[in-house]
């Protein structure tokens, strides 16, 4: 493998970022630190998300489901599901069942993928988003597996680390919250690494070979249905992380805890992160998560004048300025956040160049 | 026993009849909107949404008549899906189409917000043109309400049909959806149809909201499931196919009344209410794994 200047730079930024995100707790408060660890949980959703719409051009409207897969695989391996007839009993630390969460959501993706086949464009679509709006009734039915409109509740089982007492860990004591936050980025690290190792090469060709032109890659000897299923595969095991991490972050599950709505914030946070690019998820995972609390106003209450606070904290008032942000947001960052990142790099090149003369 | 039954069933088909009609406007809509932009409008259902709710206040607020104010709110969803074309989908036509996508779900929200924002997200009562009045027609009883919504949903087809297939306009229409290239070279002026294009399709969502509203009471998620039952219909038919979203949208809403029928029955007793928009969904994926374009559709032939 060869190495590029390119992903040199790439390192390091990533390696400053780390940082930054190691020492961040130091500085917030313990709500905020919690806050942030759900930024981690959409980053590791979007990462997955990326794979299959920005990287190989198939849009799905369900991810939010194989979230809840991801979710429900975690919530039960860690609580049984014993007390509502089923017959696990439970008892798995939380940490060791984000593993399973990814492969029960990813064989999933897998099995839903090949059928998926034979779909495109808005037909894939449909289908995906079918099984979003399916899958809180298909929860309710099978209510042995899943305890039924009622949910699996997590909090206060041993299982779950640091609900009952602060977390000891390399000779630190860290809240419950803090814990969380350090839980939820280490994994979206290394699931930023793990989706960069994977796009870099030989499979992240193929990808965008299918994405830019099917039938160009189909003659260039790319196999349309196995690199479009591993795609899907590859998407549901991250999206099911993430629920595995949201189940022990909300430390409850049920029915509503991943609504229709989730899938297409999903989807609009790949496009404002950037499609086909992963540095710029971050900012799309930032802005799934905060900006529906920022539009109420409550954070920027000393920016903003009195006047706009009391409209925007009027029911619906910020569902308005939200939309408007979203659509401004396409008209002035139509390549996503990805796409200012490009641009500042480049504006930053042509200034060392231009220097240099 | 027999007889009672066949009553019965009929009962169901003729709801299902009106209620598939007003997938079938909203389902014509979204196909239009595809046909010209190549997108989904997911604010297609807000947008009908609004309309009604101009219509209410209207009747509410101003004291107007309900045919007028059904004629008003048409006419101001027409006007509102043409500036909405002009103004927030012209300038991301270009370029990746998720954009457009994403701005129709900025304008999902935003015109959500706006309503709640404006009028509260109370539910609110909107008449019936029709009355509530249950005729017997062979010993079926079927609900003027019914009837009404399903004389309107057909005329709306056979007026747009007439528009499309007999009118200058309506050619052009048609041009700018099958190759807009050579349209404009002949001379069609291509972005205003497609302004146009919107204004219809906002037009027929409009009449959905309002035949909707009746029956279940007016509030911002009006149309939020219809939206779906209607997209659902839209590829069901075939999403480039006006023809499909219409028999899309009528089988689909016979078909669950149907299911909600049957679920005396053994066999379907696991059919509740709650199962209704999955099931619906998973049959068309059946039929979508069958027929990749839907019954009326075209495969995508493309040139390489």
């Amino acid at each position: 493998m060869r190495i590029k200047r390119r992903e040199i730079v790439g390192a390091a930024v990533f390696a400053v970022f780390a940082g930054l995100v190691a020492v961040l707790p130091a500085f917030v408060s313990d709500f905020k630190a919690q806050q942030y660890a759900y930024v981690a949980i959409y980053l590791v959703a979007l990462l997955g998300l990326n794979v299959l719409t920005g990287y190989t051009g198939q849009i799905s409207l369900g991810h939010g489901a194989f979230m809840a897969i991801g979710g429900y695989t975690t919530a039960i391996l860690m609580a049984g599901n014993e007390e509502f007839g089923g017959s696990i009993s439970g008892g798995m630390k939380d940490v060791w069942t984000l593993p399973f969460a990814a492969l029960v959501a990813g064989l999933v993706g897998l099995a839903f993928g090949l059928p998926a086949l034979r779909l495109s464009g808005l037909y894939l679509a449909l289908a995906t988003f079918a099984i979003a709006v399916a899958m809180p009734s298909v929860v309710k039915r099978f209510e042995e597996l899943t305890g039924g409109s009622s949910g699996i509740n997590l909090f206060g089982t041993p299982e779950l680390t640091g609900s009952l007492t602060n977390v000891e860990i390399l000779g630190q004591s860290l809240s419950f919250n803090d814990w969380l936050y350090y839980l939820c980025w280490t994994v979206a690290l290394i699931a930023f690494v793990g989706a960069w190792l994977i796009l870099r090469g030989r499979t992240g060709r193929a990808f965008r070979a299918v994405r830019d032109s099917e039938t160009a890659a189909v003659s260039s000897g790319v196999s349309l249905a196995r690199y479009k299923t591993l795609a899907f595969g590859i998407s549901a095991a991250y999206a099911g992380l993430a629920g595995g991490l949201f189940a022990i972050a909300n430390t409850f599950v049920n029915p509503d805890t991943f609504p229709i709505a989730l899938s297409i914030y999903l989807l609009v946070g790949v496009v404002v992160g950037g499609l086909g690019s992963l540095s710029g998820l971050v900012v799309g995972a930032i802005f799934v998560y905060f900006l529906p609390t920022w539009v109420q106003g409550q954070d920027l209450g000393s920016v903003l004048p009195d006047r706009v606070i009391e409209e925007t904290t009027k029911p619906g008032g910020g569902q308005i300025v939200y939309g408007i942000i979203l659509i401004l947001l396409m008209f002035l960052l139509p390549t996503g956040a990805s796409g200012l990142f490009r641009r500042v790099g480049q504006w930053l090149d042509w200034r060392r160049y231009s220097r240099s003369e | 026993m027999l007889a009672a039954s066949f009553a019965d069933f009929m009962q169901q088909v003729v709801a299902g009849l009106a209620s598939g009609g007003i997938f079938a406007l909203l389902a014509l809509a979204l196909v239009i909107i595809h046909r010209s932009t190549g997108v989904i409008n997911f604010a297609q259902g807000e947008m009908a949404m609004l309309s009604t709710y101009v219509a209410w206040a209207l009747i509410t607020h101003h004291g107007w008549r309900y045919w007028p104010a059904f004629v008003a709110a048409l006419g101001f969803s027409f006007v509102f899906g043409v500036v909405t074309h002009r103004v927030v989908i012209r300038p991301v036509e270009r370029g990746n189409l998720l954009r457009v996508v994403i701005v129709t779900i900025g304008l999902l929200i935003g015109i959500n917000g706006f309503v709640i924002w404006q009028w509260s997200g109370e539910p609110r009562q909107i008449q019936s043109p029709f009355g509530s009045d249950i005729v017997n027609i062979g010993g079926v009883a079927i609900s003027v309400q019914d009837i009404g919504t399903i004389a309107v949903a057909l005329g709306m087809v056979v007026l747009l049909w007439l528009l499309f297939q007999f009118t200058k306009v309506g050619l052009a229409l048609r041009a700018v959806a099958v190759n807009p290239e050579e349209a404009r070279l002949v001379g069609v002026r291509v972005t205003w149809m497609l302004a146009l294009g919107w204004g219809l399709a906002a037009t027929l969502g409009a009449v959905a909201g309002l035949m909707t509203a009746p029956s279940v009471g007016l509030d911002p998620n009006l149309m939020q499931a219809t939206l779906i039952y209607a997209f659902a219909a839209a590829v069901l038919g075939g999403i480039d196919s006006p023809l499909g979203a219409v028999v899309g949208g009528l089988l689909l809403g016979v078909g669950l009344n149907m299911l909600s029928y049957l679920s005396q029955y053994e066999l379907f007793d696991w059919f509740t209410e709650e199962l209704r928009l999955p099931t619906a969904l998973l049959i068309i994926l059946v039929v979508l794994l069958v027929r990749p374009s839907g019954l009326f559709g075209h495969a995508e032939v493309k040139r390489v």
